[in-house]
């Protein structure tokens, strides 16, 4: 079976080789099916989406931190959005949140993270020459791009985009009469979603099918890197969650424009009773959240398999607890289906769920409280370079932490009364998943860069832009906490209606400020990214010193990432620092047979096979594809 | 002529960073780093050390010195379980907060990179991953026995004699119902609703004919009150701030919160000595424009003022005669006698 796949896999080859060779503009660079080129084009519309995403939060931020303030000076860029007394609009104030929510979650933390580095990185670390299908996963960005299309012409209609938050709760995203958002911008917002979601599913269905069946001769499961383990259960997770919020959209649209009553039921709206009967909002939350949950482990285990990959090469150990660590992203997967409804305790939701739900939601911190000891471990004795990567992945572990444990507070049905919809489950998720996913795709794009783009990032203003996030971060949202405890509400254009929330006007700046320049902090990063793609110092083949086999390709990796034969793997990814090696790191491709004076004895009575690789490879009924790619070299030098 | 100088400046400071730039690329060319971590590895190291003690030290003065602006007072029974349970888990977290924390700061910095230094070959320790997978386990095990049971009385059901009201919630305000003298709540149907009957009532039931609205939601103190909460438009949530009371309204369906007030609205303000402080009810599941603004002020009183307020409130059909005309002409009679309507108000309603 595997064989006829990877017969077919490198029969496209042959062909995109003729095409690549005397290739045109159009199919290298924009119609491509190399995974390298679509990874990249993933990233850059990911940075175009951040950097809206960010300055539509500096925009609320203005109203929240400085709420007496006029911003009349927007008005050239947002227009009748500013009200006559030089405010922002209330209901615009909304749309914002919403789209901001929307952007980052799904087109800079999902299609951004996963989009990027698992395209980029399976194939080169698994060692395969593309993914399973160039073709599906060409359409996966495409789709990728259409919805990007649509949701961004949503922001310019007259009616707005969507602005019933991102978690589009019906009635609310339901009734154009309830708010102007919930006309075309909602229209449009799920026609984008339906079409993310499909590009989500072609990209997972192609990331499973490499992972599974695409690894070079000696790649077992227990020695891929964490990278691609993190990736392998991230598209499993979004391959069954995303359908679910597919049929919730789907039956949302109906609701809209076929007069159906899933969602709807008993209304009377602006002078008039509609005829909805029967229906139950509250299953759309079941539906939404089914996806919502997931979605959380969606954007956050890429960016852990990144800093495992980051922190372990630049402390110069092997990741400590490397199976515990598969053990726990595994739990963590399985877990992450069965939390959903702690987003729902006060909900009306039966409360005998609500106990059920909180038992499990808090077993899953079990797990994750693993994996940050085990990356702490993997500091300890180290001998640590800060390299910018590195940096961001440790400020990945700090959030990780920080965020994390409020969600024992939120997990609590009990606690969560008071804290549910307040800024404190604000500051939760934007530190434990927002914050610490990004930092985890900017350790990424560090570290991978040399690889993608043959040049190396600028250095010192990577520090720069590490230390104005972090401490930018952390300004940003850990004054939240109070906020929350207070009892502040989400989603409050002002809060001077109320004498309860009438305080913290000088908290409120402080967050406003120092998201402005953790905004601002993002454009060093804009620039050194584009800058050092045509102008940052050359990049040696294996910069970090690091064990993977996406650094025994050429600078350039061509189509087929390695112009000989596909290197075989004779160890786990782990081996830094090891006694006796000559040096302190041993790539995967080195056989034991060339490391006598570092082998355990176990490793030397591994030696044997390795003389009798090919057979070995057979009898374990893996099928080697290694004559096959010979041929498949042979054609490409020629 | 400001902003063009502002744009000016701007683009001044712009250009000088972009020079600095290109000189700090220039000079780090001619200097050719061989690529081993120099000076900036140790100021990345000092400053992850530096950052974690200034970060804690501020959080831990902040949460004292703050303590009384951010710790939102208590007037509810059961609150003060939960807040104990929050005070609990902000103990145990707080704990492993600063020292993981602190400890992935400090090995940060211990272990910087040293030119000559090997790092130690440690891949895995079954014993300290048992540990410290048992170790959380043990922590939740707590939070999670304290947790549901607290939870569990909170949604128990409410007792027989409890206060029951009603709380709707529309785009974009609150309002409140009460059973009236009868003690039962008439039937409603939103198909009912108009720009006066903002509940629906039916007026074909017996039971609706004294119920009454208020302008301020009044609860007495010391008894258990059950709020029947539903919504006519879109989802809102009766958010009660000081009485940690919390509950979704839902269009098509009703939800339950129970609880019962500790202070009296009076108390309160002695307590915090603020005579303009209310007890006030909040949206907080976003609803629309208005969603800041859904505000009712809610006022407990002491058991016996409360009745009499509640003796003082006038039905909703006297206040609207003229939906009399509704009520099944074989019930006017009743329904004239139970909403207490005068005669004058009768002939002023014809």
């Amino acid at each position: 079976m595997a064989t006829a796949e990877l017969k077919i896999a490198s029969d496209t080859h042959h062909d995109e080789h003729d095409h690549e060779h005397h290739g045109n503009f159009w199919t290298n660079y924009v119609f491509s099916q190399d995974h390298k080129v679509i990874a990249k084009q993933f990233l850059i519309t990911g940075i175009f989406w951040a950097l809206i995403g960010g300055a539509m939060s500096v925009i609320f931020r203005l109203q929240l931190g400085f709420p007496n303030a006029t911003v009349e000076w927007l008005k050239p860029l947002l227009g009748d959005w500013i009200t006559a007394d030089g405010k922002i609009d209330p209901e615009f104030y909304l749309a914002l949140v919403t789209m901001h929510g929307t952007i980052m979650v799904f087109f800079v933390l999902t299609a951004g993270l996963s989009g990027t580095f698992s395209n980029y990185l399976i194939p080169l670390q698994i060692g395969a020459r593309d993914m399973a299908s160039g073709f599906m996963n060409m359409l996966s960005y495409w789709f990728f791009f259409v919805s990007s299309v649509i949701m961004f012409s949503s922001i310019f209609i007259e009616t707005g985009p969507a602005s019933g938050s991102w978690v589009i709760y019906p009635p609310l995203s339901a009734l154009p009469q309830a708010m102007s958002g919930s006309g075309l911008g909602m229209t449009l917002w799920l026609a984008s979603m339906a079409l993310f979601i499909v590009s989500t599913l072609l990209g997972g269905i192609n990331y499973i099918t490499t992972v599974i069946n695409m690894r070079t001769n000696g790649m077992s499961f227990s020695r891929l890197p964490l990278t691609i383990w993190a990736f392998f259960l991230t598209a499993t997770i979004g391959l069954l969650s995303f359908p679910v919020l597919l049929s919730a959209a789907l039956l949302l649209i109906f609701d809209r424009h076929f007069g159906t009553s899933f969602y709807l039921s008993e209304i009377y709206i602006n002078g008039e009773a509609l005829p909805n009967q029967g229906g139950s909002p509250i299953l759309f939350q079941h539906l939404f959240w089914f996806l919502g949950h997931p979605e959380v482990y969606i954007v956050l285990l890429p960016a852990l398999g990144i800093t495992s990959e980051v922190i372990s090469t630049n402390s110069r150990k092997p990741i400590f607890g490397y199976k515990a660590m598969i053990g726990s992203m595994i739990g963590i997967s399985v877990l992450s289906f069965v939390v959903w409804a702690h987003h729902m305790f006060v909900t009306g939701m039966n409360p005998f769920l609500g106990s059920v739900f909180t038992l499990l939601t808090l077993v899953i911190a079990i797990p994750s409280a693993v994996k940050v000891f085990n990356y702490m471990t993997t500091l300890w004795g180290g001998n640590i370079k800060f390299t910018t990567g590195m940096l961001f992945s440790i400020g990945l572990v700090s959030f990780f932490i920080s965020g994390g444990l409020t969600g024992l507070f939120v997990g609590n049905s009990a606690v969560d009364i008071q804290l549910h919809d307040t800024y404190f489950v604000v500051a939760h998720f934007h530190l434990v998943m927002g914050s610490a996913t990004f930092f985890g795709l900017l350790a990424g794009v560090y570290h991978w860069f040399p690889k993608m783009f043959g040049r190396m990032m600028n250095e010192k203003l990577g520090y720069i832009h590490f230390w104005l996030s972090f401490a930018g971060v952390y300004l940003v949202f850990f004054p939240l906490h109070y906020i929350g405890i207070a009892g502040f509400p989400r989603r409050y254009y002002s809060f001077t209606n109320f004498n309860a929330f009438n305080d913290f006007t000088d908290l409120n700046m402080l967050v406003s400020i120092a998201a402005i320049i953790t905004f601002g902090a993002q454009l060093i990063f804009v620039f050194n990214f584009f800058y050092s793609i045509f102008r940052g110092r050359l990049a040696s083949l294996n910069p970090w010193g690091s064990n993977t086999l996406e650094w025994t390709t050429p600078r350039f990796p061509g189509h087929g990432n390695w112009p000989g034969e596909i290197p075989t793997v004779y160890r786990w990814p782990y081996d830094y620092s090891k006694p006796g090696a000559k040096e302190d790191f041993i790539m995967q491709n080195v056989p034991y047979s060339e490391t006598p004076e570092s082998n355990t004895p176990e490793e030397n009575e591994l030696i044997k096979l390795e003389l009798s690789n090919d057979d070995l490879i057979i009898q374990a009924g893996e099928e080697t594809p290694k004559k096959q790619n010979d041929q498949d070299n042979t054609q490409e030098h020629n | 002529m400001f902003g063009i100088l502002l744009a000016a400046g701007i683009i001044l400071v712009i250009g000088i960073l972009i020079m600095m730039f290109r000189l700090e690329v220039l000079v780090d060319i001619v200097k050719r780093k061989s690529g081993k971590p120099g000076h900036s590895n140790k100021i990345n190291a000092f400053l992850f050390m530096a950052f974690g003690i200034v970060g804690v030290v501020w959080i831990l003065w902040y949460s004292w010195a703050e303590f009384d602006r951010y710790n939102l007072p208590l007037a509810s029974k059961h609150g003060a379980e939960t807040d104990e349970l929050f005070w609990i888990t902000t103990a145990i977290t707080g704990v492993v907060f600063i020292i993981t924390n602190i400890l992935l700061f400090y090995f940060s910095f211990k272990y910087q990179h040293q030119e000559g230094k090997r790092a130690k070959f440690y891949p895995h320790n079954n014993k300290l991953e048992l540990i410290w997978t048992v170790l959380p386990a043990i922590a939740l095990a707590v939070l999670i026995s304290k947790g549901l049971i607290v939870w569990g009385d909170i949604m128990e059901k409410a007792p027989d004699d409890a206060e029951v009201i009603e709380v709707m919630g529309y785009q974009f305000a609150w309002d409140v119902r009460y059973p009236g003298k009868d003690n039962s709540f008439g039937d409603y149907d939103f198909r009912l609703i108009d720009g006066s009957n903002l509940f629906g009532l039916d007026l074909e039931d017996d039971n609706s004919y004294d119920d009454f609205s208020a302008l301020e939601i009044h609860i007495p103190k010391g008894k258990t009150v059950l709020v029947n909460i539903r919504a006519r438009d879109v989802l809102h949530s009766f958010y009660l701030p000081h009485f940690r009371v919390k509950m979704d309204a839902v269009p098509g369906m009703q939800t339950h919160f129970k609880f019962e007030a500790t202070k009296t609205t009076a108390e309160m303000r002695a307590e915090l000595n603020d005579p303009e402080f209310n007890y006030e009810l909040a949206c907080a599941e976003i609803c629309g424009r208005g969603h800041f603004s859904m505000r009712k002020i809610v006022v407990v009183d002491e058991l016996e003022d409360y009745e009499k307020w509640k003796a003082q409130q006038k039905a909703w059909l006297k206040l609207n005669p003229d939906y009399l005309s509704k009520v099944p002409a074989a019930k006017r009679e009743a329904a004239i006698i139970k909403a207490g309507i005068t005669k004058e108000e009768l002939n002023a309603s014809l």
